[in-house]
């Protein structure tokens, strides 16, 4: 046979194998066929593939690779117990940056679905890899080294942390400022995932100069980097009031308040979040959100809302509330409270309603001018029947009962607490029957002691 | 004698007197001695009683002075005692007067100072305000550039649209179907294809030219050297004269070239592309020799014909000398054709 038919083999190989690897990434697309290739055996038959002479060949079979660990944990096991990660992160190093592209996306597809899986990852030296792959020049190469690096820190504390060690939070406080639109978002991501686990974390995020920038993209117009951006702030403020007072330094208000009015929902729901972590440290930082007006904003924001994505406002507002009489006074002006009954009447689900109910007892039980602007609303006889219903959650029930008491312990608006006196039971008619001698007692005192002699003063 | 007469009547009389009186006397002595003691007991007992009357008051005095002596004492104790409560209720008093005054002044100035208070959640409800009339322009402005980019994008997309079926423009012979004689007016598309420039096909895209002796024509092509993009020049007095539009004149006179596409390539093309090929596969080999068989088989290939034209007796002409039917009416008959009676 001719030269030219023995190459003719080859080159028939390598069109098949090309062919092949290239269905199987393009079946692998498809969540019904993922199942059939498992039973068919993929796994085995891509191994060989990524050491395979023809880089396409191999960049395709990393890239089928990654698509099916992506769908279930199962698969992403076979590629741990495989050995393929070695072999993976060995090439990243070298290859150019296709490969490295599709070889980020295997470590990300494997490392999301479980801790001991992104351990894995972890303890097969991968982190160094991808941290250099994050100084790469191609902006898609980097973005999938942070979404795999981000997913890796989603886990737990002690995978952020061999993440930070790694060096990568430099790295990404530079990916962030990059122009590519999809590689801040997942460098803030990241950053978000990172900061979220403890304090010490957060502060690591805090020391590479992260909060001015992820401050200045807040203007961004796009919703999806808006979204990650507002969840990585709130991730850092929650943890301490120092870190909190950072993120407030950094003149996030009042831009954050034109982020509750943004078409996106989760924008809006982390924005609402990321209000509700600075308000909760301290009645200065409470202040300074009421100073700013977000207390109206967020008021709006609640009304323009279903769902859980409320859920984040409601309990701004009753962090705000609690700290003190003055605040919740300010919460009272901004039409807080008749926002907070509607969301308690008309929300289906238990756990918004019993933020909502713990927010009102929040507000309701520092005077009596405060229980009665709560009073008036007639949100009472609504907690009352959601404490006696059983159909509510048990957290559902202590919330509204001790919502009732403190309210009703400083109410003397008494038309509202008539209605108590028919169907109420025991424990709550004696807080009732208390507020009615407390209010009327004096009252009898002055107009008939004149008269009729001294009525006894005790009772 | 009448004295005697009398006194003789009267001597019995004072006889009995004399005895009368001197028994009354013994009949009173008793009495008056009596009498006597009991006067003198009586006087000496009232000197007695004067007496002791007299030690009385005069006791009287002593204690009455000592008494009072004491009295004073205890009386300037109880004065100084009361004096000093006194002055101790009137100062109990201001001083309750002046934290009264203190403490509502401190209450109302640094804890809950009303008009502070007031003027404060005033403030805030200002703020509020103020806040949701930003929020609320700045969501119309939102939803107003929104909307802009929106029919920005279909009016582009039209545009591209009107661009591409610009061959439906209405002629003057031909109405095209926007320009329906049975209308009014023509359709609104119709004056988007009048004023939409025709689209032709793609200019072939500046590609990025590596730079290598092997394309050397691509150095002559005006795209890969840098044009100087000519402006009009400024405070030119329109010139005089049925002239066109300066703008429009270096417009076409420095247009860029369109080549046709026999133009466009090198006239090497092919053979520039088969140089490549070449390359890369001389890339991927490990080494340039080639691979050789085994056996020198190459060299004793034997000519394998057609079994068409090959018969036992040697290759047949056909297909070799001639390539025309050597008889062509061999294979015909003069007989017609029967038709099947289906």
């Amino acid at each position: 046979m001719s030269q030219r038919q023995v190459l003719q083999v080859f080159e028939q190989y390598q069109k098949a194998r090309t062919q092949f690897v290239q269905m199987v990434a393009e079946l692998a697309t498809r969540p019904q066929n993922i199942e059939t290739l498992q039973n068919a055996g993929v796994m085995s038959l891509l191994r060989p593939l990524l050491l395979d002479v023809v880089p396409t060949i191999q960049q395709t079979a990393a890239l089928a690779l990654g698509r099916l660990a992506n769908y279930n944990d199962d698969l992403a096991e076979a590629v741990v117990k495989g050995d393929i990660l070695p072999q993976l992160v060995y090439s990243l190093a070298e290859q150019n940056r296709f490969y490295k592209k599709a070889a980020a996306f295997v470590l990300q597809a494997v490392g999301k679905h479980s801790p001991q899986l992104a351990q894995a990852i972890v303890d097969c030296g991968a982190l160094d890899t991808l941290v250099i792959c994050l100084e790469d020049f191609d902006p898609g190469v980097k973005e999938a080294a942070a979404s795999a690096l981000g997913f890796i820190a989603r886990h737990n504390a002690e995978l952020s942390q061999a993440v930070v060690d790694a060096g990568a939070v430099p790295l990404l406080v530079l990916c962030i400022q990059e122009p590519e639109i999809a590689l801040k978002r997942i460098a803030a991501s990241a950053l978000s995932d990172i900061s979220k686990h403890s304090p010490e974390l957060a502060q690591t995020v805090v020391d590479a100069g992260a909060i001015a920038h992820l401050a200045q993209m807040i203007l961004n117009p796009d919703s999806k980097l808006k979204r990650q951006i507002l969840s990585a702030l709130s991730q850092i403020a929650k943890h301490s009031v120092d870190l909190a007072e950072m993120v407030v330094e950094a003149e996030i208000f009042p831009v954050v308040l034109t982020c509750l009015k943004d078409k996106d929902e989760y924008v809006k729901k982390n924005a609402s979040t990321l209000i509700r972590e600075i308000a909760k440290h301290t009645p200065e930082l409470s202040q300074l959100v009421v100073n700013a007006g977000g207390v109206a904003a967020v008021t709006d924001c609640i009304g323009s809302c279903k769902g859980n994505i409320r859920l984040p406002g409601i309990m701004m507002l009753g962090y705000v509330a609690a700290h003190s009489e003055n605040l919740a006074m300010a919460v009272i002006i901004s039409k807080g409270v008749p926002q907070l009954s509607l969301c308690l009447a008309e929300e289906p689900e238990d756990h918004i309603k019993a933020a909502a109910a713990w927010a009102l007892g929040q507000i309701g039980r520092h005077t009596p001018e405060h229980a009665r602007a709560v009073a008036v609303t007639n949100t009472l006889p609504v907690l009352l029947s959601l404490y006696l219903s059983a159909e509510s959650s048990e957290d559902l029930q202590i919330k509204s009962k001790k919502a009732i008491k403190s309210i009703l312990q400083k109410c003397t608006y008494l038309p509202a607490l008539e209605p108590f006196l028919y169907d109420a039971p025991p424990n709550i008619l004696k807080h009732v029957v208390g507020q009615f001698s407390k209010v009327l007692f004096p009252w009898i005192f002055r107009n008939t002691s004149a008269e009729s002699g001294q009525l006894p003063t005790t009772y | 004698m009448a004295t005697l007469a009398r006194l003789q009547a009267r001597s019995t009389f004072l006889a009995q007197q004399y005895y009368f009186r001197n028994s009354v006397v013994d009949i009173f002595r008793k009495k008056e001695y009596d009498a006597a003691v009991k006067i003198q007991s009586w006087f000496r007992g009232c000197r007695v009683r004067a007496y002791l009357r007299h030690l009385h008051r005069v006791a009287t005095v002593i204690q009455k002075c000592w008494r009072g002596y004491l009295g004073r004492q205890q009386y300037q104790l109880i004065v100084k005692l009361a004096f000093c409560s006194m002055k101790m209720n009137l100062y109990n008093a201001m001083a309750v007067r002046i934290q009264k005054q203190w403490r509502g002044y401190r209450i109302r100035k640094y804890c809950f100072n009303y008009f502070y208070y007031k003027e404060y959640l005033r403030a805030v409800s200002e703020t509020n305000d103020a806040i949701r009339e930003a929020l609320e322009e700045f969501a119309e402005m939102k939803e107003r550039e929104d909307k802009k980019a929106d029919l920005e994008r279909k009016e582009k997309k039209k545009g591209y649209e009107a661009r591409k079926m610009h061959y439906l423009l209405s002629t003057k012979q031909i109405p095209g179907i926007y320009n329906s004689p049975f209308r009014k007016d023509p359709d609104p598309w119709e004056l988007r294809l009048q004023k939409a420039k025709p689209l032709i096909s793609q200019r072939p895209k500046v590609k990025k030219i590596s730079v290598s002796v092997s394309n050397w024509p691509a150095y002559a092509s005006p795209q890969v050297l840098p044009q100087p993009k000519i402006l009009p020049p400024i405070d030119r007095k329109p010139c005089q004269g049925p002239f066109r539009d300066i703008t429009e004149v270096l417009e076409q006179r420095y247009k860029p070239l369109e080549p046709t596409l026999r133009v466009a390539e090198p006239i090497n093309e092919l053979q520039a592309a088969r140089e490549e090929l070449r390359k890369q596969e001389c890339m991927r080999n490990i080494h340039d020799d080639m691979f050789l068989p085994f056996s020198s088989y190459n060299k004793n290939k034997k000519y394998i014909p057609l079994m068409h034209s090959s018969s036992k007796y040697g290759p047949d002409s056909y297909g070799s000398q001639h390539f025309r039917d050597e008889n062509p009416t061999k294979w015909l008959c003069n007989k017609e054709i029967k038709e099947d009676k289906i």
